[in-house]
């Protein structure tokens, strides 16, 4: 049993992770959980992997915590260079493809899904997933992780293609309710996904995050209203003894 | 699908330097049917890309023109496909660079397709993809087919993956020389509607494409209709439940 234990504490980080990425007419709304966990373990209840990879692109990383560390590391690096010898901000296609190439090279090796997602003068807002494996794929909303299992259905049906019509500005909050939702519901069903929802809005306009703690999502089934303590539950209905149900 | 294996396998090789190369299949497409008919080739693919048993994605472009004679379309790994095509950008590129009026044929195509797939799977490095290769060129019409182990040959009708087993028959009974576009694209239909019902990593999404000596053209993406009124189907297990 002392040496589960310590495979468990010793395995590799892995973000089990939900991601999502979304487009719509003026950007995109980017959205992760924040669990990192070495086997059973959870390492890290708040991180951050909706990660900057230029002003206007970020990437939403999933799987092996380590390997899309080390990618996204890489990307910005090269992306900077780019920007550089561009004299503009680099486009989306040109990080997604700088991802993929990292990806498809090192396959055998690496272990990391990835969503990259931003917002270029050239082609508004835009989604590249790229799974394991290294295949590139423009969709106008991704979704990855474990968690991601879970929310196939629900996107089936939440997503219209009326979402890229260009309604009020407060399109990018409707979007982000929606990603909000997607990830809450993925979290109450995916062990590997937790802690608080993080969202990141890209347009025109520049970068917008957002912070959604773990005690102000939504309830679904089966969960219960949380309280501070039995006793003020005790206290606030008839001052009956506690009865069994 | 299980990816800790692949952990394993990285394990040994790191032990092994690198000779140990083969690789596992993650976003894969299903199979590519394809026929010769009067004025060319018609192949016929779904736009599926599954991710294991997951129907992932359900709008991928599986055939793709290249240059100005040739269709190719491809199953198994899209990561390997999407490579193959950049592989034949630079090739077309180069071919177009002579500047000289001749330009590679649907055979000089498929022939740079076969090496490059051999040549991979004796680094036991594969493509994971079985390749379609159809055009036409000064009249002559090529639909060949190329494996990821480097099996290669030219037929009148070929088909990847599942197609084999289930669209070759129906081809090898109803195909004839000089079928008129219509008659092409009905018994293309007819091997795709059975792969939708018998493929479990078949979508019903897809899209028919022609080539002749005018050029590529590749149809919308459609769905099609599905018979499901067989009295058979009702109640088939009366007279003894709990069967199936």
């Amino acid at each position: 049993m002392n040496m589960d234990l310590k495979k468990d504490l010793d395995a590799p980080h892995s973000m089990g992770t939900t991601i999502i990425g979304v487009t719509y007419n003026g950007g995109v709304v980017l959205g992760a959980d924040s669990r990192t966990s070495t086997g059973v373990y959870v390492a890290n209840r708040a991180s951050d992997k909706i990660t900057q990879l230029t002003d206007n692109v970020y990437v939403c990383r999933s799987g092996s915590a380590a390997d899309s560390q080390i990618v996204s590391d890489y990307v910005r690096y090269f992306l900077h260079q780019h920007t550089i010898q561009q004299g503009q901000p680099a486009t989306v296609k040109v990080a997604a493809n700088l991802v993929r190439l990292l990806s498809y090279n090192n396959k055998d090796i690496l272990q990391t899904g990835m969503i990259v997602g931003g917002w270029d003068k050239y082609e508004g807002g835009k989604i590249y997933g790229i799974p394991l494996g290294g295949t590139i794929i423009e969709q106008p909303f991704s979704i990855g992780g474990s968690g991601s299992s879970y929310l196939y259905g629900f996107f089936d049906q939440a997503w219209k293609e009326g979402m890229t019509k260009d309604e009020a500005e407060l399109f990018d909050i409707l979007l982000q309710q929606l990603v909000v939702k997607a990830v809450s519901l993925a979290i109450a069903r995916d062990g590997a996904s937790g802690g608080v929802v993080r969202t990141v809005i890209i347009n025109s306009e520049g970068v917008t995050r957002n912070f959604y703690p773990g005690d102000k999502l939504p309830l679904w089934h089966e969960e219960l209203e949380p309280q501070n303590s039995l006793l003020d539950i005790l206290n606030a209905s008839s001052p009956e003894p506690m009865n069994i149900q | 699908m299980s990816l800790s294996e692949s952990n394993q396998a990285q394990h040994n090789s790191l032990l092994s330097s690198d000779s140990q190369r083969t690789l596992y299949p993650y976003v894969t497409g299903t199979s590519v049917v394809a026929l010769k008919y009067k004025d060319g080739i018609l192949m016929a693919a779904d736009m599926g890309g599954s991710y294991g048993s997951t129907l992932r994605y359900k709008s991928v472009e599986r055939m793709k023109p290249v240059g100005k004679h040739s269709l190719l379309g491809a199953s198994g790994e899209l990561s390997d496909f999407q490579e193959l095509l950049r592989y034949l950008d630079e090739l077309i590129l180069y071919d177009n660079m002579w500047d000289d009026g001749n330009s590679l044929g649907p055979k000089e195509v498929h022939n740079y397709l076969t090496r490059v797939m051999y040549n991979r799977r004796n680094k036991f490095n594969p493509l994971w993809n079985t390749l379609v290769l159809g055009g036409v060129k000064n009249g002559q019409k090529y639909l060949g087919t190329v494996t990821m182990i480097g099996v290669h040959f030219e037929d009148n009708h070929v088909a990847t993956g599942f197609g084999n087993h289930l669209a070759r028959p129906i081809l090898r009974d109803e195909w004839h020389e000089n079928l008129s576009f219509e008659d092409g694209v009905k018994i293309l239909e007819k091997c795709m509607r059975v792969l939708l019902y018998r493929d479990r990593s078949a979508v019903n999404k897809l899209q028919i494409a022609k080539i002749t000596e005018e050029g590529v053209t590749i149809s919308q993406p459609y769905s099609l209709k599905t018979f499901w009124g067989f009295s058979a189907f009702q109640n088939p297990t009366v007279g003894a439940e709990g069967s199936w």
